[in-house]
C-alpha cells in the first residue's frame, strides 16, 4: 500500500494526519476471527489451570448461634446495647433510625440525610423485644417483657443503660459477674436472648420477621451481627479489618478485589483516615476522579501526557522507526 | 427470484432502508476485517481481546453457577470449582482490562473522534467493578458478610443505601446476575462497535509522509 517517490519530502513540507482520517500507510494482514479464538482457548486454559490450582475461598459464615456461643459475653452486651439505644445501628442515623446530628457530610451537603430513613430499624423492638415475644411457654420471660413495657420510657433506659455499665466493668463482661443493682427485667431479657440465638432460633426470628417464609434480605441479622465485637474480631484476624486495607481483600491467601486498590487507599491516609465524614469524602473524591477519567479527551494538560511521557514510543517503537529511516 | 431479493430491500421498505443504514455505518469489513494498520504491531493491542475473552468465561461459568442455583457451590465439589473458574476468570478479565486501559491512555487513543469509544470503555471499567463487588456480596460466605457490613457506610454515606442495600442478598443477586451484567454487555457491544468503526487510533504525531504523493497534495 505504501506508495514510494523519486523525490523525498521534506520535513517542511509534511503535515500531520489527523488522527479521524482513514489510514493512508502501510497495512498488514489480519484475521480478527482468528485471533478471538485463540485469546479465548488462552483464557480458557488460564481460568482452568489457575481454579485448579488455587481454588477460591470460601469461608464459612457466622450465624447468630455461632457468635453467642462462641462470644455469648460480646453477645449480651450487644443485646443491651440495642436495647439502651447505644448500639452502632441504633445510633446510626439514615436509612435506618432518625437520630439527631446522626449522618455523613460531603462538604457542607448532608447526603446521608438527604437520603431519608428508607430501611426503618427499631433495635430494641426488631433485634431483642421481638424476638423475645415470639418465646413460647416461658413464664418469667412473659413477666419480664410484660415489667419492661410497662415502664416509662426513662426508666426503661435507665435500666438498660445501668445494666450496660456494669457489664463493661464486669471482668471479661460476663454478666455473671456484674456488680449488684437495680437493672430492672434487662438481665432477664439478654439472657433469653442469648438462649433464643444459642439454640438457633434468633437466627431465622430477625429473617422472617413480618409474617414472611421465604427470607433473602439480611439487613437486620447483618446489622445486629456487625454491632458486636465478634465479626470484626474474626474479620482482623484474616486482615480484613478497614486500617487493613480490608475492603479490598478476602480470606485466605487470595488477590480479591485489587481493582478497588485507589478507593481503598483513600482510607489509610489522613484526612480520611481520622475523618467522621470519610465514606461520603472517599465516595465523593471517587466519584470526581471518575468523571475525570471518563472526561479525559477533553481535559487541557491531563489529555496531554501521554505526549509527554513517551510510552508510545515503545508501543509504536516499530513505526517510528520505520519513519526514521525514511 | 432476483427481483425478489431486490425488493425486499426496496427503497420504499423501512426495512430494507434500515438495513442499508446498518450496513453502512457498520460496514462487513470494518466490523471482520482481514487487514489492518502496519503500526498495529505491539502486544498491547492483544489485552483488549483477552479481556473480551475473559468476559465471556465469566459470563459461561456465572451462568453455569445460576443455573444450579446461589447456594450449590457451597455443597458440591464440581460447584466449588466453578465458582473458582468464576473467580480466576474475572481476575484476569481485571487484569487484561486494566492494562488495556493504561495502554489505551498512553496511546491517547480518544483522538480522531474516538471520545466516546473512551469513555464507554471507562463506564464498563466502572461498571464492571459494581458487578464484581455485587459477585462478592452473594457468595453467602463470611466474606460477603463482612464486606457487606463495611460496604454499607460509603453507600449510604451518599444517601443511596436504602436503594441499593448491600445487606440484601436478593435483591443484590439480582443486581449481579440480571441488571448490572444487561448494562455492562450494552456497553462493551457499543465500545467494541466503536473500535471497528473508528478503527485503531494512529500513532501520535503520524506525519503525512506516509500519505501518496497526490493525497498529500490535496
Amino acid at each position: 500500500m505504501t506508495t514510494t517517490t523519486d523525490r523525498p519530502v521534506s520535513p517542511p513540507e509534511r503535515r500531520r494526519i489527523s488522527p479521524a482520517e482513514p489510514w493512508p500507510g502501510p497495512w498488514r494482514r489480519f484475521d480478527i476471527v482468528k485471533e478471538f479464538v485463540i485469546a479465548t482457548v488462552v483464557v480458557a486454559l488460564l481460568t482452568v489451570l489457575l481454579a485448579a490450582v488455587f481454588s477460591s475461598p470460601d469461608e464459612k459464615p457466622i450465624t447468630l448461634q455461632a457468635w453467642a456461643k462462641a462470644d455469648p459475653n460480646d453477645f449480651v452486651a450487644t443485646a443491651v446495647s440495642e436495647l439502651d439505644g447505644q448500639s452502632g445501628t441504633a445510633t446510626y442515623g439514615p436509612p435506618y433510625n432518625n437520630t439527631p446530628d446522626a449522618g455523613q457530610k460531603l462538604g457542607p451537603v448532608p447526603l446521608q440525610r438527604w437520603g431519608g430513613v428508607r430501611a426503618p430499624v427499631d433495635t430494641a423492638n426488631d433485634f431483642v423485644l421481638g424476638p423475645l415475644r415470639a418465646v413460647p411457654n416461658d413464664p418469667a420471660l412473659s413477666a419480664a417483657l410484660s415489667t419492661y413495657s410497662a415502664a416509662t420510657a426513662d426508666q426503661q433506659a435507665k435500666w438498660a443503660s445501668d445494666y450496660g455499665d456494669a457489664l463493661a466493668n464486669a471482668p471479661d463482661g460476663d454478666p455473671a459477674k456484674v456488680a449488684q443493682g437495680d437493672y430492672g427485667p434487662v438481665p432477664t431479657l439478654s439472657r433469653r436472648l442469648l438462649d433464643l440465638a444459642q439454640s438457633g432460633g434468633l437466627d431465622g426470628a430477625l429473617t422472617t420477621q413480618g409474617g414472611q417464609f421465604y427470607a433473602s434480605d439480611f439487613t437486620k441479622p447483618l446489622l445486629f451481627l456487625a454491632d458486636g465485637s465478634y465479626l470484626e474480631d474474626q474479620a482482623r484476624a484474616q486482615h480484613l479489618g478497614g486500617d487493613q486495607w480490608g475492603m479490598m481483600n478476602e480470606t485466605g491467601n487470595y488477590p480479591g478485589q485489587a481493582w478497588l486498590w485507589l478507593y481503598t487507599f483513600w482510607y489509610q491516609i489522613k484526612p480520611f483516615s481520622t475523618s467522621d465524614n470519610a465514606d461520603a469524602l472517599v465516595w465523593g473524591l471517587m466519584a470526581l476522579l471518575t468523571l475525570l477519567l471518563a472526561l479525559l479527551p477533553f481535559i487541557p494538560g491531563l489529555r496531554s501526557i501521554p505526549r509527554l511521557i513517551p510510552v508510545h514510543r515503545l508501543i509504536w517503537r516499530d513505526y517510528y522507526h520505520r519513519q526514521t529511516r525514511t | 427470484m432476483t427481483d425478489r431479493v431486490e425488493d425486499a430491500y426496496g427503497a420504499g421498505n423501512w426495512t430494507g432502508a434500515l438495513r442499508r443504514r446498518a450496513v453502512k455505518a457498520l460496514p462487513p469489513e470494518q466490523l471482520l476485517p482481514d487487514r489492518q494498520p502496519a503500526y498495529v504491531s505491539s502486544w498491547i493491542y492483544v489485552f483488549g481481546a483477552l479481556s473480551l475473552a475473559a468476559l465471556v468465561w465469566a459470563l459461561v461459568s456465572g451462568t453455569w453457577l445460576a443455573l444450579a442455583g446461589a447456594a450449590w457451590w457451597h455443597t458440591s465439589t464440581v460447584g466449588h470449582f466453578v465458582n473458582s473458574l468464576h473467580l480466576w476468570s474475572v481476575e484476569l478479565f481485571f487484569f487484561f482490562m486494566v492494562i488495556h486501559l493504561w495502554g489505551q491512555f498512553f496511546m491517547a487513543s480518544w483522538r480522531g473522534r474516538r471520545a466516546l469509544t473512551w469513555i464507554t470503555g471507562v463506564v464498563a471499567f466502572v461498571g464492571s467493578i459494581a458487578t464484581a463487588f455485587t459477585g462478592y456480596l452473594v457468595q453467602q460466605n463470611f466474606d460477603s458478610q463482612w464486606i457487606a457490613t463495611q460496604a454499607k457506610d460509603g453507600l449510604n454515606s451518599v444517601g443511596v443505601g436504602a436503594w441499593f442495600n448491600v445487606l440484601n442478598t436478593g435483591q443484590m443477586l439480582l443486581w449481579h446476575v440480571m441488571l448490572l451484567p444487561l448494562v455492562l454487555g450494552v456497553l462493551v457491544v457499543l465500545h467494541v462497535l466503536l473500535v471497528r468503526v473508528r478503527g485503531v487510533v494512529p500513532p501520535l504525531d503520524a506525519p503525512a509522509g506516509e500519505v501518496p504523493p497526490t493525497e498529500a497534495a490535496q
